[in-house]
């Protein structure tokens, strides 16, 4: 066992944490406050190759793999939930859909410019009766000559209103359902048809974009379809697992965040003649985050080891997004209490923290889906098939 | 014992429900979104008796007896926390303390004005570096020479900054507590009076109706006849308060985290994942079921609390129970209802978002949950003669 970072993740470290103090965290509360994605932040990124940090470099991508990808994700979670997110939706599972999933012709056309970062991508899946059930899709494609044909409206789109490249799944066969009948396709934004829909006014992550997408018999070309027809789903779940394993990185950083505001408040605030350090109830608190917090690296360093390695994966991946979603808001909590009313307030980025932690609970897949997915995989080896 | 409410209390209720689901459910949003104080709401409370809910008839109060109260600030907490603590403000703070601890002449002059609406009262005791310790404050009453108010003796001059006021932006009238040469000592403050400016609005996550706002004493001269009780009481008034406050606060807690239960009950009855209503999931029949029953350990705390502030004994200790562990079930029931929601719950365009934010101030507003601890601690250690300091 050896459970240091190799020195050109190490260095990876330094270069996000410079940019994530210089360049995301000064604009944190303003894209909060204003409810507008920070373009120049990610043009930035794409500039020093962030973007497709974890992609090989034949793809145009930085080579550094998924330990570099959660260091990224890590460190940008730390400063700002909202820029974490843009780039999640951009690389953990638009552009990663490409990645795992693509011909050498589609990664050569569509990889490339995106792990580049010339070229921002989304992934859609959800609509508005198929969220944690995301097998009851009803957007459809229907094969046309050489063309197929998309019809449908999907929500909460993650960078979906900006997205030059989104990869998107539709009922192919309404027969076989889940297994067989779903296919992924790769569209471009302006694509006669495809249009954006509303946008949504959310408790957080203000600073990302969540919209609804609509296909009107939009057609695309046979040579987008994204992996086999009808394996769709199983291609979607396959990247989910790594959007899982990085949304845990994320909250990794957000509590580390929430964690060191703690220990400067507790040093700084005084009350009853003594900082608040002195106080065994914020000693507790301080004690118990710290221990979640170190649980949670080891899981997720762990996971990306994994990944990186080429060993399964899913049921871990699954773990990080619950434990980390659930560390990250506790821990966050805990900081919002010992800030006290100041921890209330929009002036502190606690509060930020605060709206901003509850969505890691939800998204990609709710906590819920995430133990359905745990538990279904111990009990099939066990022999026991589970339906969520 | 009797758990059964009066037919009056079940003629109150009804008609506090009736109230609330015409006047504030439809405001609540707006007054969220645009931060704004619920004044048209507390019109039309006013009409009702609510700003006088438990003043005597004598001064125009409803006289409400302190389950009633409990049930009337539960109610309009389910609808809109924001409005429910502004009127709990004014109120439980703010008015009953004036009952309490006022000269005839002091309640005659201010408790119909409150009662009335024509003055909303506000509640001054947090400073920058007095928050959870409020017997810090840095707030100076100091006897001017020569003395103010025309050669009365005894009137003081007011220096400081106040944090955290509830109802600063709105009040007519301020509860002020500051350090006087013979201790802390409260002050009943007219808005117009010289040196005293209202600042600074603080930007909260939830609660975004009730004006906190900053206040500012500058050589505020006060005559003798607006100190509010013995210089030196002040400590033990804002205390009273404050306990009074903890009891009202938790049936406000109780009341949003009801109408959360309810509203996301509603949605799992409608939502259909996986061929069925989530509602059929036993995840989601659990995040229900122990929220009910928090609610449910919650309610008779409340009620008995509510109870015992008719019975005039000291509240300190049930007080903190009831306001701790009301905090806790706000926070716990709104987060789980939140996920029942999934991604809806998590959109403003929904009210649980907003239940979600406003009930995370309760661990906080009246004195942190950690000082509540403090004060059940000592109770208990009281008993094998040890004595707590917060």
């Amino acid at each position: 066992m050896d459970f240091t970072f190799a020195p050109e993740h190490v260095a990876l470290r330094r270069l996000v944490r410079e940019f994530a103090e210089n360049e995301v965290a000064p604009l944190a509360m303003e894209i909060d406050r204003e409810g507008r994605v920070p373009f120049e932040t990610l043009r930035k990124m794409a500039k020093i190759g962030l973007l497709g940090v974890c992609f090989p470099q034949k793809y145009g991508g930085m080579g550094a793999g998924e330990t570099g990808y959660c260091i990224l994700m890590e460190e940008l979670g730390r400063v700002c939930t909202s820029t974490a997110t843009n780039v999640g939706a951009h690389i953990g599972i638009g552009a990663m859909s490409v990645y795992l999933d693509g011909t050498e012709e589609q990664k050569q056309k569509y990889l490339m410019p995106l792990a580049r970062g010339e070229k921002l991508a989304a992934f859609v899946l959800t609509e508005a009766d198929a969220g944690s059930d995301a097998a009851a899709i009803r957007t459809c494609a229907v094969q046309d000559g050489n063309e197929w044909v998309l019809n449908g409206t999907k929500t909460f789109n993650t960078n979906g209103s900006f997205a030059d490249i989104v990869t998107v799944m539709a009922v192919t066969d309404p027969t076989l359902g889940a297994r067989g009948g779903m296919t992924a396709f790769i569209v471009e934004a302006g694509t006669p048809g495809f249009k954006v829909g509303t946008h949504e006014n959310k408790m957080g992550i203000r600073g990302s974009s969540t919209a609804e997408l609509i296909f009107e018999d939009v057609r695309v070309p046979h040579e987008n379809v994204l992996g086999k027809v009808g394996e769709g789903f199983i291609s979607f779940m396959k990247t989910l697992d790594v959007g899982r394993l990085t949304l845990g990185a994320a909250c990794l950083g957000g509590a580390q965040a929430a964690l060191e505001a703690s220990v400067h408040w507790a040093k700084t605030r005084k009350q009853f003649g003594v900082a608040l350090a002195h106080k065994q109830s914020v000693q507790w608190m301080i004690a118990n985050m710290a221990t979640e917090i170190e649980a949670l690296r080891s899981l997720v360093y762990r996971v990306a080891w994994m990944v990186d390695t080429g060993q399964p994966f899913t049921q871990l991946a699954a773990m990080c997004k619950l434990y980390g979603s659930e560390v990250a808001s506790r821990a966050i909590d805990v900081a919002l209490q010992i800030h006290g009313g100041l921890g209330y307030t929009r002036d502190f980025p606690i509060e930020r923290n605060f709206r901003d932690a509850r969505i890691s609970e939800i998204f990609e897949g709710t906590n819920e889906i995430q133990r359905i997915v745990i538990a279904s995989n111990i009990f099939r080896q066990h022999g026991v098939r589970i339906r969520p | 014992m009797d758990f059964t409410f009066s037919e009056e209390q079940e003629m109150f209720r009804a008609m506090f429900r009736d109230f609330s689901a015409k006047e504030v459910a439809p405001s609540a949003e707006e007054i969220d979104h645009e931060e704004k104080p619920p004044l048209e709401v507390l019109r039309k409370a006013a009409n009702q008796g609510f700003l006088g809910a438990t003043l005597p008839e004598d001064y125009f109060g409803a006289e409400l007896d302190g389950v009633s109260y409990a049930l009337l600030i539960e109610t309009l907490a389910g609808d809109c926390l924001s409005t429910a603590v502004t009127l709990a403000t004014h109120v439980s703070l703010v008015a009953m303390s004036i009952l309490e601890h006022g000269t005839d002449a002091q309640k005659e002059q201010y408790l119909p004005l409150l009662a009335s609406g024509e003055a909303i009262g506000a509640f001054a005791l947090t400073e920058p570096d007095a928050g959870t310790d409020t017997t810090a404050l840095q707030t100076r009453a100091t006897p001017p020479t020569p003395p103010v108010g025309g050669g009365e003796e005894g009137g003081v001059v007011l220096d400081g900054v106040k944090t955290w006021v509830a109802n600063g932006g709105i009040a007519g009238l301020f509860l002020v507590f500051a350090a006087a040469p013979g201790g802390i000592t409260a002050f009943v403050i007219e808005k117009d009076t010289p040196g005293l400016t209202v600042g600074y609005r603080e930007p909260t996550l939830g609660l975004r109706g009730v004006a906190i706002n900053t206040l500012y004493l500058e050589n505020c001269r006060v005559p003798a006849a607006n100190r509010l009780g013995k210089e030196g009481e002040g400590g033990d008034i804002a205390q009273q308060a404050l306990h009074r406050m903890g009891i009202t606060l938790a049936a406000a807690g109780l009341g949003v985290a009801e109408a959360a239960i309810d509203a996301a009950a509603q949605f799992a009855s409608e939502r259909v994942q996986f061929g069925v209503p989530v509602a059929k999931k036993q995840a989601i029949q659990n995040y229900l079921a122990d929220s009910l029953i928090e609610v449910e350990a919650l309610r008779y705390l409340v009620y008995h609390g509510a109870w015992l502030v008719d019975q005039e004994s000291d509240l300190t200790f049930d007080a903190a129970v009831v306001k701790a562990f009301a905090a806790r079930v706000a926070r716990s029931v709104t987060n789980r209802m939140l996920q029942v929601m999934g991604g809806y719950g998590y959109m403003e365009d929904y009210p649980m978002a907003r239940k979600y934010r406003d009930a995370r101030a309760l661990g906080i507003i009246g004195g942190p949950t950690e000082l509540q601890r403090v004060a059940v601690a000592q109770r208990i250690m009281a008993s094998k003669d040890v004595e707590i300091v917060p």
